[in-house]
């Protein structure tokens, strides 16, 4: 029998996710459009004897995610754009001590404090590192309700297995939309040993330290260097995406998240036209899946790339990056909260089509 | 049936989220793929309100409207906003004892149902936009009695299942008027 499916909201199911993966620790500060996780969140770690606490703002949020986290708890934090900026200090400090924490990022329309509607503006932010220093988060990007809950189970893993921040990062339509959701009956949790963590010496002779701090410079460069390693295994081992349509398009549409689910109903309205539209999706941002967009640059059948974003085009720079040059990749972007309509991606791809796109 | 879209408005308060939740719920246990996003932000009681729903049989693109195949409207402002719209073809259903609404299209079907009159009647004001989901059901079939009726009892808490079977004749009554 096919699992029950519930109707429910994305921010809600962010939450509820991470309950399910054995986070019963929990900090925000509440901003549109995510505040439903906090709500839920609220409710729901009374119940279950979890900690939930409302600081009195982001950055102290995010210190306490990084205590919950150096004790080695399952933690989360979860805020939008504004917020995430204010975040952004400890986000780099826990790179440098390596915590295994998840952020949450239901992007609204910026710069400064901007509107609440959706954008993807803060693909730059999320993927480049944010704060200060040389560190990477993990970066993933649902496209779903149902993509929200598993990947957000997915994300308490990757960040115990590999130590860092994981971010997932949404925009105000996914956070707010409810769609339908199927819970498993057990979430494969990975239980990852964390014989670092702070938690007092426990008989021990010597204690665990956490810090970023290393004063001198051989010592912090050898941080750095393992840090990269750590990077390098991950851009070769985490990298996913969906791909559909590659083999005979004749233009590759790469978009993530909610762009890319405008575009799947364009793509089939080019096919009724007789233009055939693939798509890349990335599904992690970073790392990149620049290997198959690499791969469909190289195709004969593919003539030109097509680039969506809620944003001025920042993804287009790891696009054309991936593409190298050997084919011409386009762009269109809204701004501002608006989203792309389905003409207008039709029309920017007709005008490629018909070879009228400069 | 691919990417069906209804939009339904008014004002906060008068059970426009509600509704479009009934909407989605009652076309989720169809087994359709299904999508509600409300209008957000500094909405408050008596300011405007609005949702989409989207049904499918396939997966779902966009939750956001551009062209409804149905518009349901509670006040002048959202039939003035949301008329422009709908796809040619497509219903726009008004509350006709809320307001007068004559529409400038005429590639549209118009029906302008009296739905507060015969909420009133039924007992309670709340019934108001389910006799306009019984109206959308019965003009369009895009889910059936049957799968209201479930999705009320998925949706309303047990202390509430009392008031099942008037939503049940004030979606009766919505179906009738479409007929």
């Amino acid at each position: 029998m096919a699992t029950k499916r519930v109707l429910m909201k994305g921010n809600e199911v962010i939450a509820e996710a991470a309950l399910r993966a054995g986070c019963r620790n929990y900090f925000g500060y509440p901003i549109t459009p995510q505040t439903e996780v906090m709500h839920y969140m609220a409710k729901k770690m009374v119940e279950i004897g979890g900690n939930f606490v409302q600081a009195e703002s982001e950055v102290s949020a995010i210190n306490m995610v990084y205590g919950a986290a150096a004790a080695g708890a399952r933690v989360m934090t979860s805020s939008s754009s504004p917020g995430i900026s204010l975040k952004q200090e400890g986000i780099s400090y826990i790179a440098g001590a390596e915590l295994p924490a998840v952020a949450v990022n239901i992007v609204r329309a910026g710069p400064g404090l901007g509107g609440i509607q959706p954008s993807q503006g803060d693909y730059w932010q999320a993927t480049k590192g944010g704060g200060h220093g040389d560190y990477r988060n993990l970066v993933i990007a649902p496209a779903s309700v149902q993509e929200l809950y598993e990947l957000t189970v997915e994300a308490f893993n990757l960040a115990d297995t590999y130590r860092m921040l994981v971010m997932i990062l949404g925009d105000g339509t996914l956070g707010q939309m409810m769609e339908p959701v199927a819970f498993r009956d057990e979430e494969p949790i990975k239980v990852v040993d964390k014989p670092w963590a702070a938690v007092g010496r426990g008989g021990r002779q010597t204690h665990n330290t956490v810090t970023s701090i290393y004063i001198n410079p051989d010592d912090l460069e050898a941080k750095n260097r393992e840090l990269q390693e750590k990077y390098k295994y991950i851009e070769e081992h985490e990298v996913r995406y969906e791909e559909f349509g590659v083999e005979d398009a004749e233009i590759v549409i790469t978009a993530f998240s909610t762009c890319s689910r405008i575009c799947r109903n364009v793509i089939r309205q080019a096919a009724e036209l007789g233009i055939k539209v693939g798509m890349i999706r990335p599904i992690t941002l970073w790392p990149f899946p620049s290997a198959p967009i690499a791969a469909a640059a190289d195709r004969d059948n593919v003539k030109a790339f097509l680039d969506i974003e809620l944003s001025a085009g920042q993804m287009v720079e790891d696009v054309r990056l991936a593409v190298c040059g050997k084919k011409p990749v386009y762009f269109y972007g809204r701004m501002g909260g608006n989203l792309p309509t389905q003409k207008e991606i039709l029309e920017k791809i007709i005008a490629i089509h018909e070879g009228r796109e400069v | 049936m691919i990417d069906f879209s209804i939009i339904l408005a008014g004002f906060g308060g008068q059970g426009i989220l509600s509704a479009g939740k009934f909407a989605a719920e009652a076309a989720l246990h169809e087994g359709k793929e299904v999508s509600w996003f409300p209008s957000y932000g500094p909405e408050m009681r008596g300011g405007t309100a609005n949702c989409s729903v989207v049904i499918s049989d396939e997966a779902i693109g966009s939750p956001v409207v551009n062209d409804a195949d149905v518009v349901i409207c509670l006040n002048q402002p959202s039939a003035e906003k949301f008329e422009p719209s709908i796809k040619p073809g497509g219903i726009l259903i008004t509350d006709s004892s809320l307001f007068e609404y004559a529409p400038s299209r005429d590639d549209i079907k118009f029906i302008p149902m009296n739905a507060s009159s015969i909420a009133s009647e039924l007992g309670s004001m709340a019934f108001a936009t389910i006799t306009m989901l019984g109206c959308l059901s019965a003009a369009t079939g895009c889910f059936s009695r049957a799968s209201f009726e479930s999705a009320l009892y998925e949706i309303l808490p047990e202390r509430r299942h009392k008031l099942i079977p008037g939503n049940l004749e004030a979606f009766d009554k919505g179906a009738e008027f479409a007929k």
